[in-house]
């Protein structure tokens, strides 16, 4: 069977602001008589996403996800590259591409001079259901997203999360094979948070193809069979979350933080049993190891020896976030 | 071309007019009322105007109308729903090329503007009587010169929906529809700027011109008006490079 999802050497350059919620962090702005300022966005993405799988794109703001889904979703032009939803290349068969897919924006895009229901009856008619199935699926869905007393007032009154399920009742009214969340839990409370990835999981065992993206580690860990991590427009690492977590050094991170160090301290920790990578930073030094706790008092011991007076220790368990930084350098959330 | 999402997405269209029904009428009408009423009964019962210039007016007030109802409808949703709510972008996602959606944006602010215009006429008329002097004398070319006005009014709020930013609006209207209504040959006829040579052939740039002519010498013919060939020429070329241009710039603002 063809993957659901694939895309080769995806590259997309910014000349201006990038639109939707491909903003991410970036402002551009440009005088006169000066050249575009460019904006790489995308720089060769390949991605396989099989049929059937929940699949994730982690990586922080401005990485290339909602750009990804924007290509994905016919609304943003490849500088260079190609993508496919099953057999259909996206950008030479819009239309049989927008058959299959469901989309749910990063920021809210009801069509707000409609009511709820109305907004789940024209997104059907526009698929060409039938008056009865539309109506039918359009109750359904309201009563699982928890909406239906509410469906037959204006959205413009809505809170924000009333907004998000709505967005992704109406991406589910047609039934479509492949679903695109862009961080679909951005602002929900906990609670509608756990009703979301439930409405998801239940998708995606009637053999619907997901893909989200997150920046959140819980979610990517609790919801996608496989993830890809994503930064500057790269992909950097692609497993589940499992293989992913494994593939981090020691699996443990302790992050110490102290004014100065020396070469000699470092290779001083590096001796300890358990460690398998230290690197320094600016401010301190990143020790991965395959344990955690236990290792902070032979730390200690060290540095007091070195006169290096320890500011910080923060012990972090075999996470995503652990295995960004590995990858970046960088934390997610910064 | 899909006609099933065509339609509903015309359907959708329509669901919206109809709410706000009422907001439209206003919307359309209480402008050119209150400008047929000053101009029309007030000027010209204290004797300030002729009495022929009720007949004369009529025509323009139509025009005029339709263009301010077809650029309304087509570029101010256009303007909100991709710079502020951006709610057009789950009808981008339906199952058809995007420059349809285009094309049925205009088709259905088309289709308001006929309703308005055929709505003026007998408004107007009532408003005026007695004494307008309307000569139907080809429904054919009435019907022409309709129809290309509304496609005129609604290609027009595409282009312009489609490359006006969501700050420069007040300009838009302050810039572009002012002089477009104040050099249309709304309030006169064109053969009236003949003292102006210069600038009676510079308005021949101005769409509205050949829309108010077209319709004077459709419903006034006993008045000064443009030849009808001239009429057509101008409204079918600038309807197509206002469809054109509206076309592209939609496509910019669709896809990135």
């Amino acid at each position: 069977m063809l993957p659901a999802i694939r895309t080769r050497e995806l590259r997309k350059v910014f000349t201006s602001a990038p639109p939707l919620a491909a903003g991410g962090g970036f402002a551009v702005r440009r005088k006169k008589d000066q050249p575009a300022r460019e904006i790489v966005a995308l720089d060769g993405l390949s991605l396989d996403v099989r049929t059937g799988e929940i699949f994730g794109l982690l990586g922080p703001n401005g990485a290339g996800k909602s750009t990804t889904v924007g290509i994905l979703t016919t609304r943003v032009r490849p500088t260079n590259g190609q993508a496919w939803i099953g057999d259909y290349d996206v950008w030479a068969q819009q239309v049989e591409v927008k058959r299959l897919i469901g989309v749910v924006a990063q920021r809210p895009n009801l069509d707000f001079s409609l009511t709820a229901r109305e907004i789940l009856l024209f997104h059907g008619a526009y698929f060409g259901i039938d008056s009865r199935t539309r109506s039918t699926r359009a109750d359904e869905l309201l009563d699982r997203f928890k909406l239906s007393d509410r469906a037959n007032q204006m959205v413009r009154g809505f809170s924000g999360g009333m907004m998000q399920r709505l967005s992704i009742a109406r991406a589910m009214m047609h039934d479509p094979q492949v679903l695109f969340l862009d961080e679909p839990s951005a602002g929900l409370d906990p609670q509608t948070r756990l009703l979301l990835w439930e409405i998801i999981r239940e998708y995606n065992q009637s053999g619907k193809t997901i893909l989200l993206t997150t920046h959140n580690m819980e979610e990517a860990d609790a919801l996608c069979q496989r993830l890809a991590i994503i930064d500057h427009g790269r992909n950097i690492a692609l497993g589940t979350p499992a293989e992913l977590k494994a593939s981090v050094p020691g699996g443990f991170l302790l992050r110490l933080r102290f004014a100065t160090h020396s070469p000699e301290l470092l290779e001083r920790l590096k001796t300890l049993t358990g460690v398998t990578e230290v690197r320094a930073q600016n401010d301190g030094v990143d020790v991965y190891a395959d344990r955690g706790g236990s290792l902070v008092s032979e730390i200690a011991n060290i540095t007091a020896a070195a006169s290096v007076e320890l500011s910080d220790v923060h012990i972090s368990e075999p996470s995503l976030e652990n295995l960004f930084l590995h990858h970046t350098g960088r934390s997610l959330r910064e | 071309m899909n006609w099933k999402t065509f339609l509903a997405l015309l359907a959708r269209d329509a669901h919206v007019a109809r709410r706000s029904f009422v907001q439209l009428l206003l919307q359309t009408f209480l402008q050119p009322m209150l400008f047929v009423f000053i101009f029309g009964r007030v000027m010209v019962s204290s004797g300030y105007m002729r009495p022929e210039y009720k007949s004369l007016l009529l025509p323009g007030i139509m025009a005029i109308s339709m263009i301010f109802t077809g650029v309304w409808a087509v570029a101010m949703p256009l303007i909100a729903e991709f710079q502020f709510t951006h709610e057009i972008e789950d009808r981008l996602l339906a199952p058809i090329e995007n420059h349809w959606l285009a094309i049925e944006k205009v088709c259905f602010g088309a289709a308001q503007a006929v309703v308005s215009g055929l709505a003026v006429i007998p408004a107007a008329w009532l408003l005026l009587r007695p004494g307008v002097d309307l000569n139907l004398h080809s429904p054919v070319m009435f019907a022409g010169v309709t129809l290309l006005v509304a496609l005129l009014s609604a290609s027009g709020g595409l282009a312009l929906g489609c490359s006006v930013g969501q700050t420069q609006i007040g300009l838009m209207f302050s810039m572009v529809l002012t002089p477009m209504i104040f050099f249309g040959c709304v309030y006169y006829p064109w053969s009236a700027l003949a003292s102006f040579p210069i600038l009676q052939k510079v308005v021949l740039v101005n769409p509205l011109v050949y829309a108010s002519e077209g319709l004077r010498g459709a419903l006034v013919p006993q008045f000064p008006h443009l030849p009808v060939i001239v009429v057509f020429l101008g409204l079918v070329i600038f309807d197509a490079l206002l469809l054109i241009v509206g076309l592209r710039q939609f496509h910019r603002k669709a896809v990135t």
